[in-house]
């Protein structure tokens, strides 16, 4: 029974780590720019959150609401005056500018938060269970899940339902014929980094009530994160999800059997899936 | 009224002139055949109208607007349509979907307004069967008509078809001359880049020569056919 009650952690974990990874994946597949800073906008959207919780004394879910406009303005302007600049044939400007913006961020969070960490209040929520069959599941973890699972239902919907959604796709397949269409591959690329905020700012809230966090944390997220689309993937939200589960099913077996196995564990499930496929599990057919 | 105008307009890639000063006017309405043989500059030419290369010298007019600096997008929305020698449809996106990102962004119109619109095209570009495929999995002739639907669901006052009958069988070609017939007879104003003569002059009332970015010639199809110069330097003939 242990195993299962493991597995199910583990699944329920690998929402966390498509959270984290659905943002991303989002920006890669439509202007491939690989966003190093991914994972300190995510503890940057933490604080944001603990900022709001600690004035107002509001819960972490409204805090979050009341931050998602923010953080979608912030990455709107971020790709409108700094990444479009850099985005090109090369692919290494955005590396570059990207791993400077992480760096930037780490020391503006150290020096504006101190090196403390710091945590979400959950209440009653962090210990919370229902009972599923003969297993115990944790509230928290199974909101995460059930979040991470609703904002790829929702993507999808954007990106095959929508005008916004035929633009990204458009724009995605062919920048400079798009723009003859009259399309302004410029603001796609703004209004895909300032939903991938949003997104972000969903993990921050999962990320800060879940663990502790601190300004330093970000460059291991965005390894996660990475994982979770190469595994599944690029450029497909499920596979997105699939590899976080892959990832967080690895990390918990692998803690089962030693604890300090977990993160081990992961990196060998990622190196497993592209031992086997290559190109991820999902790959898009043409690229 | 003048549709488009161009005037002196130079462009060169390194030491290689490939427009040199070219001069030409199109009236409203009316179709301009361009040929000339390969590397005149004639796409290169295409490319300085739609504002995807910015000319070195000389000055764009559209409809009486200098667009010189103009980018490429606001061209577009403006009512320039342009169709891709090598078509170059959104891969990952169905033949509707591709009319209806460029009717939408080219026209700025929600899609509710241009839905039936785009039906229409697809209907009129025998392209309907095809609506829900990628366009990843069209043939040559389908990939070049989904070019010339695209184009036109931009709504373009000016539509530029790049060598769009190359390839095709003689049916096929027929078939997608009498289309563009059909499309110049509403009064769309056409500059038509074809290798294919006989399509070319049977929709066109004028044509153009170009040879190393020059205009050697512009006039009417006949007579400019029939010139020595044209003979000599497009059709390689001995006179």
């Amino acid at each position: 029974m242990i195993w299962v009650d493991t597995i199910v952690q583990g699944i329920l974990l690998g929402g966390l780590y498509a959270l984290f990874a659905a943002g991303l994946s989002l920006v890669f597949g439509i202007m491939r720019l690989v966003n190093l800073a991914h994972g300190d906008l995510i503890v940057m959207g933490a604080y944001l959150i603990l900022v709001f919780v600690s004035f107002t004394g509001l819960s972490p879910f409204i805090a979050a609401a009341i931050a998602m406009p923010l953080m979608f303005a912030l990455g709107y302007g971020l790709q409108k005056v700094m990444l479009n600049r850099v985005l090109g044939d090369d692919i290494l400007p955005p590396l570059l500018v990207t791993f400077g913006l992480s760096v930037v961020l780490q020391n503006a969070m150290l020096e504006g938060f101190s090196a403390d960490s710091q945590r979400l209040p959950t209440g009653a929520l962090s210990t919370a269970s229902v009972e599923l069959g003969s297993i115990n599941v944790g509230v928290l973890p199974l909101l995460t899940f059930g979040s991470a699972v609703l904002v790829i239902v929702v993507l999808n919907q954007i990106f095959y339902r929508t005008e916004l959604g035929r633009a990204f796709r458009a724009t995605s397949d062919d920048a400079t014929t798009a723009s003859l269409m009259g399309i302004k591959p410029a603001n796609i690329f703004a209004m895909a980094t300032g939903i991938a905020l949003i997104i972000v700012t969903i993990a921050a809230l999962y990320l800060g009530m879940r663990a502790n966090f601190d300004p330093n944390i970000g460059p291991a997220r965005l390894i996660y994160a990475f994982e979770a689309v190469i595994i599944g993937g690029l450029g497909s939200l499920w596979g997105t999800l699939l590899g976080g589960i892959i990832i967080g099913v690895a990390q918990t077996v692998g803690a089962a059997i030693n604890p300090e196995w977990q993160i081990l564990a992961g990196h060998v499930a990622l190196l497993i899936v592209l031992l086997i496929r290559p190109r991820g599990l999902f790959p898009r057919a043409v690229d | 009224m003048t549709m488009l105008a161009l005037q002196n307009v130079s462009k060169s890639f390194g030491a290689l002139k490939v427009t040199d000063a070219v001069s030409f006017e199109v009236p409203e309405g009316q179709a301009l055949g361009i040929i000339g043989p390969n590397g005149a500059g004639k796409s290169t030419l295409f490319n300085l109208i739609t504002g995807n290369l910015p000319a070195d010298q000389g000055t764009v007019h559209f409809e009486g607007r200098d667009v010189t600096r103009v980018p490429a997008m606001q061209r577009c929305i403006s009512g320039v349509g342009r169709s891709f020698q090598i078509p170059q449809p959104f891969t990952h996106l169905t033949v509707y979907e591709n009319l209806l990102v460029a009717a939408t962004h080219g026209r700025q119109h929600s899609e509710s307004e241009v839905m039936r619109e785009c039906a229409v095209i697809l209907e009129r570009t025998e392209l309907i069967d095809r609506a829900n495929q990628t366009s990843g999995s069209l043939s040559l002739l389908e990939r070049k008509r989904l070019e010339l639907a695209r184009a036109m669901a931009t709504h373009p006052k000016l539509l530029l078809l790049d060598e769009i009958a190359g390839g095709l069988t003689e049916g096929e070609c027929q078939a997608l001359v009498e289309t563009i017939k059909a499309i110049h007879a509403e009064g769309v104003t056409i500059i038509w880049i074809e290798h294919v003569l006989h399509a070319l002059t049977s929709v066109v009332d004028r044509l153009l020569v170009l040879d190393f970015g020059k205009v050697i010639g512009i006039g009417d199809p006949d007579a400019i056919m029939d010139s020595k110069e044209v003979k000599e330097i497009y059709l390689g003939i001995d006179v």
